[in-house]
């Protein structure tokens, strides 16, 4: 039982999530170059597995194949940012391109479901690879190189701290959609269609549109996040594309508990911290990586935010 | 080099690829129909097969040995997966199963570097088949033919046991209906532990095969993951005539692709796999879905 009906309970939790996303805004004032580049990094990553919750956790869509928006918003930043240097540019363009793709790979996959969904959407996914790790105007195996950051209003973003600013901002906006979408009674449906796809079909919901609605909002925030991923590193590779990017999206849904978009951020939060963490005292991260995914699908299905309400009786 | 020769030459490569990867959808397909698993992990067992193989090698000197002994290797890893692992899932829905396998890539990978380094190892062929003969024109080196023969061998030699044996029987009545077949008295488990360690040795099996082709690297087993899993699209989960007929299109789609194509050569096996998709949803040989 984990009806969101809105009630005294979501004020402070807004509140909160305000208040944190205030602290990270300000981190550059107290915190070191380092630490906040981390940040940023959890913030494009929260997004993209935000993203990827709005399909798994809630519509029940479990895709291997989220990195093909990834790579396709990242890809059409790099080109249109090398053009001109607007926000349309860096935001507009490559949400639209994801939602389009999002629409093509959507309507084929979500004829069928499962195990037979992974595979689709991660064939398709492999097939962007594919295509932008051999074409010669994409920069092959290089992928797109020296991408500058967008300016607002004739203020350039490339600095730190206006960089952060902006990136909080996207976040916050990315946060607010999803959140108010999963809340609507479309938000709804995708739960009833992911607890009982026959019920919803036989009590009259087209179901089909349905998920492919939600795929195609899944897809264009993705899509946000791939281009904020190239404007953060200034390249972006064909490893974008690669059904890893996918599988990592993933890992971060899990760990930190699907089915709460708060739980996507926290897992990508998890994921950045640890990987850094890890890195710099062995080179064995992979290793660890596999091993906490493991654990955590074993003994913790719930992730962070299923562990955290089991013991302090947080409730949903 | 001449038109026909030189088409003769590709389709004998293409069919030695074909064959490996017959081998090594055959568990994956198994374990799905059986299980309703995608083992992700399965690329993985492909590798750690080429590293036991080329372990196996350094330590008796001896191809063939490798070649009987790394497949019982990894076998034995996947009656630890599959026991210590999977077993507990049963009760929960099939994706947690398939999330689980995609944990294990990484741990494969990461253990595989840390015994033997990052780098590309070559595993030399045996020396019967070092060499390299002429058919039809056409230059092939001897290992894989070799690799052609013994992979069709290997599918009749599969056949006959999944089809003429009580075992199969088993196997097969498994696959059509665990459920049903439990009940007839069989202790499913342990078809279920069997059947993903016979799955998870063939793909060893298949590592240790491609070792002379393909060289071992730890990336190998992500690289190969996708081409098994569009094999098995194609073909249709879970039949094992599917996953011959799959194999053998791909092999020949990715090399005639390589050759004839070079700039969209890595497309050619998704052009392949969207047209069945479109034209036959659940694959050449499988089960209608839904």
């Amino acid at each position: 039982m984990r009806g969101r009906v809105p009630g005294p309970t979501v004020l402070p939790r807004l509140l909160a999530a305000v208040a944190a996303l205030a602290i990270v805004a300000a981190s550059p004032l107290f915190l070191g170059t380092y630490p906040v580049k981390l940040l940023q990094e959890i913030l494009i990553w929260g997004i993209f597995a935000m993203s990827l919750d709005l399909l798994m956790g809630y519509a029940g869509m479990v895709s291997f194949g989220h990195s093909a928006f990834f790579g396709v918003g990242g890809y059409v930043a790099a080109l249109a940012l090398q053009k001109s240097a607007g926000l349309t540019a860096a935001l507009v363009y490559p949400a639209l391109a994801a939602a389009l793709v999002a629409l093509v790979i959507g309507f084929f996959s979500i004829r069928v479901s499962g195990v037979y969904f992974i595979m689709l959407t991660l064939a398709f996914s492999q097939m962007f690879y594919a295509y932008a790790f051999q074409a010669g105007w994409l920069g092959a195996e290089d992928g797109v190189i020296g991408i500058p950051r967008p300016a607002v209003l004739g203020t350039s973003l490339a600095s730190l701290e206006r960089f952060h600013l902006y990136l909080v901002l996207v976040f916050g906006a990315a946060a607010l959609l999803l959140w108010r979408v999963v809340r609507s009674p479309f938000g709804h449906v995708l739960r009833g269609i992911h607890e009982n796809e026959a019920r919803m079909e036989a009590v009259g919901y087209p179901v089909g549109r349905y998920k492919l609605v939600a795929f195609v909002v899944a897809g264009t925030i993705a899509g946000v996040a791939g281009s904020l991923y190239a404007q953060f590193n200034g390249q972006i590779p064909p490893d974008a594309f690669f059904w890893t990017t996918s599988g990592e999206a993933l890992l971060m849904v899990i760990i930190g508990g699907t089915g709460t978009l708060a739980g996507a951020v926290l897992g990508a939060a998890a994921f950045i911290l640890l990987q850094s963490m890890v890195s710099t005292y062995t080179e064995r991260w992979m290793l660890i990586l596999g091993l906490t995914f493991i654990v955590f699908v074993l003994f913790a299905p719930g992730g962070i935010v299923g562990a955290l309400r089991g013991r302090i009786g947080l409730r949903a | 080099m001449p038109f026909v020769p030189d088409v003769f030459g590709q389709a004998l490569n293409g069919l030695s690829y074909g064959v490996l990867l017959f081998l090594l959808t055959v568990g994956l397909t198994l374990i799905f129909g059986m299980l309703d698993v995608i083992n992700l992990a399965h690329g993985s067992f492909y590798m750690l097969g080429a590293y036991a193989g080329l372990a196996l090698i350094a330590a008796t000197g001896s191809f063939w040995l490798a070649l009987v002994l790394a497949p019982v290797a990894v076998g034995l890893v996947g009656v630890v997966v599959e026991r210590a692992c999977l077993r507990p899932l049963y009760g929960r829905p099939p994706l947690d199963q398939v999330l689980l396998t995609f944990g294990f890539i990484y741990l494969f990978e990461d253990v595989v570097k840390w015994i033997w380094g990052g780098r590309i190892r070559s595993i030399p062929p045996p020396d019967v088949f070092s060499g390299s003969v002429t058919v039809l024109g056409a230059t092939v080196p001897s290992y894989r033919l070799f690799v052609i023969a013994f992979g069709l061998a290997m599918a009749v030699a599969l056949w006959l046991v999944i089809e003429r044996t009580r075992l199969g029987a088993v196997i097969r009545a498994g696959v059509a209906d665990a459920e049903m077949t439990a009940g007839l008295g069989i202790d499913i488990h342990r078809v279920f532990t069997g059947v993903f360690a016979f799955g998870a040795a063939l793909a060893g099996l298949s590592g240790v095969i491609a070792g002379p082709i393909q060289s071992a690297y730890p990336a190998m087993g992500v690289g190969i993951l996708i081409p098994a899993l569009i094999v098995v699209v194609v073909g249709g989960l879970g039949s094992l005539k599917g996953s011959l007929a799959g194999s053998l299109i791909i092999g020949q789609a990715e090399t005639f692709g390589k050759a004839w194509l070079p700039e969209t050569s890595m497309l050619m096996i998704y052009v392949v796999m969207a047209l069945v998709v479109l034209l036959r949803p659940q694959g050449l040989f499988g089960r209608p879905l839904r």
